[in-house]
C-alpha cells in the first residue's frame, strides 16, 4: 500500500499546540483527511464511530495515555492493523523499546522537523 | 549540585525551540539562585520522580513578548486566542523540554519519570519552588526578550 493521500488521519494530543502543529505538517504533505482528540479515550471513541487509517498519537495524555491507546488498538479486532505512529517527548530507550513491544509502527521524538515527520510516515506506508 | 547538571537542560531547550519555534536562544552563564522564586509573564513548571523518593522539578519563564513570538513560530497563521495559544504552547515546550532533559539525564545515569505541567501566567509573577534543595537557573537571551529555565533534584 502506497501513501494515499485522501486516508483518514486521527490526530491524538492533549495539548492543542502539538495538534494543530501536527495537522498544519500534514496539511503540507497534502494531508486533509485529519480528524483530531484531546487523549486516548475520546480518540477511542472516535474509531468506534469513524473509519480511520492511521493514528498518530503522543504518548502522556490524561485519561488514556497513548501507550494504552496503542495497546487498545492492538488488542482488538476491527483496529489491530492500523498503523500507529508515536509522537513523544519521551525520548529515552526504555520508552521506545515499551512502545516497539507493544507494536508501534514508528516512533518520532518531539522535537521534530517537517522532514523527519514525512520520513517516518513515508517508512510506516513502505513497509505495508 | 553538580553544574553538570545545567547541560542536559540547555541542550534540551536550546534543541526544542530552535527546532520547532525558529527561535536560538543563547545560554547565558547557569547560577545557583539565592532565593525560590522565579519571575517572569508566562511560567511552564513540570516534576520529576524517580523510584527511591528521587524528585525534581524545572521551570521555563518567559517574557511576554517571547512567549508570544514563540506561539507565532509555532502556529503561523493558525493563532486563534492568542491567551489560550500562549498558555497551550508554553505547556506543551516545556513539556518538550523535559523530556529531552530527561533522555539526557538518563544517559549521565538519572532516570526521571516526568509530570504533565502546569502553566502560569500573569505579568511579573513569582513562582515559588517548593523545594528545600539548591535551584540552579539558566537565563537565555534570544531576539524576541529573555526566558529562564529553572531546576532543581534531590540528592
Amino acid at each position: 500500500m502506497g501513501l494515499d493521500k485522501n486516508m483518514r488521519i486521527l490526530v491524538v494530543d492533549d495539548f492543542s499546540t502539538m495538534r494543530r502543529i501536527v495537522k498544519n505538517i500534514l496539511k503540507q504533505l497534502g494531508f486533509t483527511n485529519v480528524v483530531d482528540a484531546d487523549d486516548g479515550s475520546t480518540a477511542w471513541e472516535i474509531l468506534n464511530k469513524d473509519k480511520i487509517d492511521f493514528i498518530i498519537s503522543d504518548w502522556n495524555m490524561p485519561k488514556m495515555s497513548g501507550i494504552e491507546l496503542l495497546r487498545k488498538v492492538r488488542a482488538s479486532e476491527e483496529f489491530a492493523d492500523i498503523p500507529f505512529l508515536m509522537v513523544t517527548a519521551e525520548g529515552q530507550q526504555e520508552n521506545v523499546i515499551e512502545a516497539v513491544q507493544a507494536g508501534v509502527s514508528n516512533y518520532i521524538v518531539k522535537p521534530f522537523t517537517p522532514e523527519t515527520f514525512e520520513q517516518k510516515i513515508k517508512k510506516i506506508f513502505e513497509k505495508k | 549540585m553538580d553544574i553538570n547538571y545545567a547541560k542536559p537542560f540547555i541542550e534540551a531547550t536550546i534543541n526544542v525551540l530552535s527546532t520547532m519555534a525558529m527561535i536560538n536562544p543563547k545560554a547565558q552563564k547557569p547560577y545557583i539562585k539565592k532565593n525560590n522564586k522565579a519571575l517572569g509573564d508566562v511560567s511552564g513548571v513540570v516534576g520529576f520522580t524517580a523510584d527511591g523518593g528521587k524528585k525534581g522539578v524545572m521551570s521555563v519563564s518567559f517574557s511576554k513578548k517571547c512567549a508570544v513570538q514563540i506561539v507565532k513560530n509555532l502556529l503561523g497563521d493558525d493563532v486563534q486566542n492568542i491567551l489560550d495559544d500562549v498558555q497551550d504552547a508554553v505547556g506543551e515546550i516545556t513539556n518538550m523540554i523535559s523530556g529531552q532533559a530527561r533522555a539526557k539525564l538518563a544517559e549521565m545515569g538519572i532516570t526521571m519519570k516526568g509530570a504533565t505541567p502546569t502553566v502560569i501566567m500573569g505579568d511579573n509573577h513569582t513562582i515559588t519552588h517548593l523545594t528545600k534543595d539548591k535551584i540552579m537557573a539558566v537565563p537565555f537571551t534570544t531576539d524576541y526578550g529573555d526566558f529562564v529555565v529553572e531546576f532543581s533534584m534531590s540528592e
